[in-house]
């Protein structure tokens, strides 16, 4: 490992009850400097959740959650729901962030693709392009983590991989880290470093290869969606002998 | 040439209308005009307040609204019940409330009439004083949090990321909207406060390209409605809040055989 020793956010044994629902469970995680680390897991599985916990919008019940002093982050929500009835530019989302600078809006619009629609109403604006103008706002304060909550969410298979290459892209330019959330898995696995298969508690983590071979990780997706990812991860050494139970555990739902 | 109550009438109406449109459009920005309306519905509770601590009745209304506020705000974190449902239970019980403490007390008599649908041709220059200086601190304060506001009414967890005191602000709000609506009740009543506040600023969104312009058209409007109604009243001999209410309905609809974005700077 070249990073840096200290991390940039370090969730640590992290139980969250909220109401009587167990929704995360002795849950860890640690970002390095310039790092990807993606987070996925089924519907349902705490990913939102633990996103808001690290960027201290939800208390743990138990548990820490350290942030590098002054760390800048940049946070893509996973929606926004915007009511029809509040007329606003892109120019003027992005003018909330960062104080009417025409010429650093226009850069950020460019660099995630999305400089056409710089007066058009957010209300107005496609999946991906609402997506990439999002993205643009999270770089508003050049931050040095990236916190992404379903970055590719609404957008079309062929926009997805584009997406993903974008969000590859401004991490190497910018350096930053990037901590995201996905459901779909074998997009994110060409472009991730870190993934953390979370299921209210953490199912397995470790690089993209090392995880899709991980039993607990078969269990969660069942065998037909593992051996489609091989394609994107080049697995040799597929265990077969894992279909069975996620046969059965695919068919519950 | 003017009365003098007639003039009176006339600016508190317009003072009213001007502080409605900003405030407006953020109760329809932020879908809260069940929630105006439930803190108008406890106006009469108020008017027993001020009367049993013999204060000024808009103190007392003020004070009763922003505890409501207050209350609402924690009702809404609990999860067993939809807020539509806590909301129609609060607005609903402190109308009813209200109705049966002023029954119990005997010696006091209030037009309930007033009350519900307004009266202003009646408005003191108490009053007028209570819109203007009341109101336009409100209408000050508001101009101060907009930014933020505007950006927590977008997307509170990522407002709260880039480091907006939400809560704060959220509060500031809420207690900005208790007072204005404790002070429009003069002039339209407290059945028809929320109609001021939604309906200038749901005409004006056709024609707004921004959040500033849409709230300048929106006390525009609300300007116009109170004229409108304040003449259409004394033509015609018809109760003055409703009529307002009834020319802003009027202007609504008019409003979509007008052009979209006819007020547009050519984006």
């Amino acid at each position: 490992m070249n990073l840096s020793r200290q991390p940039l956010l370090e969730v640590f044994a992290v139980d969250l009850i909220l109401g009587k629902r167990l929704l995360l469970e002795k849950v860890n995680l640690k970002i390095g400097p310039g790092e990807i680390l993606t987070v996925i897991g089924p519907n349902g599985a705490g990913k939102t959740t633990l996103i808001r916990v690290a960027l201290g919008l939800q208390k743990p019940t138990t548990g820490t959650v350290k942030r590098q002093p002054g760390l800048s982050i940049g946070y893509m929500p996973q929606r926004l729901h915007l009511d029809p009835t509040l007329p606003l530019t892109v120019k003027r989302f992005m003018a909330l962030a960062c104080q009417n600078d025409l010429v650093k809006i226009s850069a950020l619009l460019s660099e995630v693709g999305a400089a056409h629609v710089i007066d058009s109403a957010v209300q107005t604006l496609s999946g991906g392009e609402l997506q990439r103008v999002l993205l643009a706002r999270a770089l508003v304060r050049e931050p040095e983590l990236l916190v992404l909550d379903e970055p590719v969410q609404g957008v079309d298979v062929h926009g997805q991989v584009e997406l993903y290459q974008l969000i590859s892209r401004i991490r190497n330019q910018r350096g930053c880290a990037v901590l995201m959330v996905s459901h779909d898995l074998h997009l994110v696995m060409a472009a991730t470093d870190q993934v953390l298969c979370l299921n209210r508690h953490i199912c397995c983590s470790g690089s993209p290869e090392s995880v899709t071979n991980d039993p607990a990780f078969v269990e969660l997706f069942g065998s037909a969606a593992v051996q489609s990812m091989a394609v994107y991860v080049h697995d040799k050494n597929h265990h077969h002998d894992h279909c069975e139970s996620c046969g059965r555990s695919s068919s519950n739902d | 040439m003017i009365d003098d109550f007639l003039l009176r009438a006339l600016l508190g109406g317009l003072g009213v209308a001007l502080i409605a449109g900003p405030f407006g459009s953020f109760v329809v920005w932020r879908r809260l005009a069940y929630f105006g309306d439930t803190l108008s519905h406890s106006a009469l509770l108020g008017v027993a307040l001020g009367f049993l601590l013999h204060t000024n009745l808009t103190v007392g209304i003020i004070v009763i609204c922003q505890l409501l506020a207050i209350l609402l705000f924690y009702s809404q974190r609990q999860r067993e019940l939809a807020s539509d449902t806590m909301l129609g239970i609060f607005a609903h019980g402190a109308l009813s409330l209200g109705l049966v403490t002023l029954a119990f007390m005997r010696d006091v008599r209030i037009d309930l009439v007033a009350y519900l649908f307004g009266d202003i041709l009646a408005i003191s220059n108490s009053d007028l004083g209570w819109i203007f200086i009341g109101g336009g601190a409100a209408l000050v304060c508001l101009l101060w949090i907009w930014k933020p506001l505007l950006a927590i009414t977008i997307h509170e967890d990522l407002a709260r990321v880039e480091g907006i005191p939400v809560d704060r602000i959220n509060w500031m709000f809420l207690g900005l909207i208790a007072l204005i609506v404790a002070v429009m009740m003069k002039v339209v009543g407290m059945l028809l406060v929320t109609a001021l506040l939604i309906i200038p600023a749901a005409t004006a969104r056709r024609f707004a390209g921004n959040p500033e312009v849409m709230a300048v058209i929106a006390s525009i409007i609300g300007c116009l409605a109170v004229c409108l109604g304040l003449y259409g009243s004394f033509q015609w001999d018809t109760p003055t809040g409703p009529t307002i209410v009834v020319a802003a309905c009027i202007i609504f609809t008019l409003g979509f055989l007008l052009p979209r974005g006819l007020f547009l700077k050519g984006q």
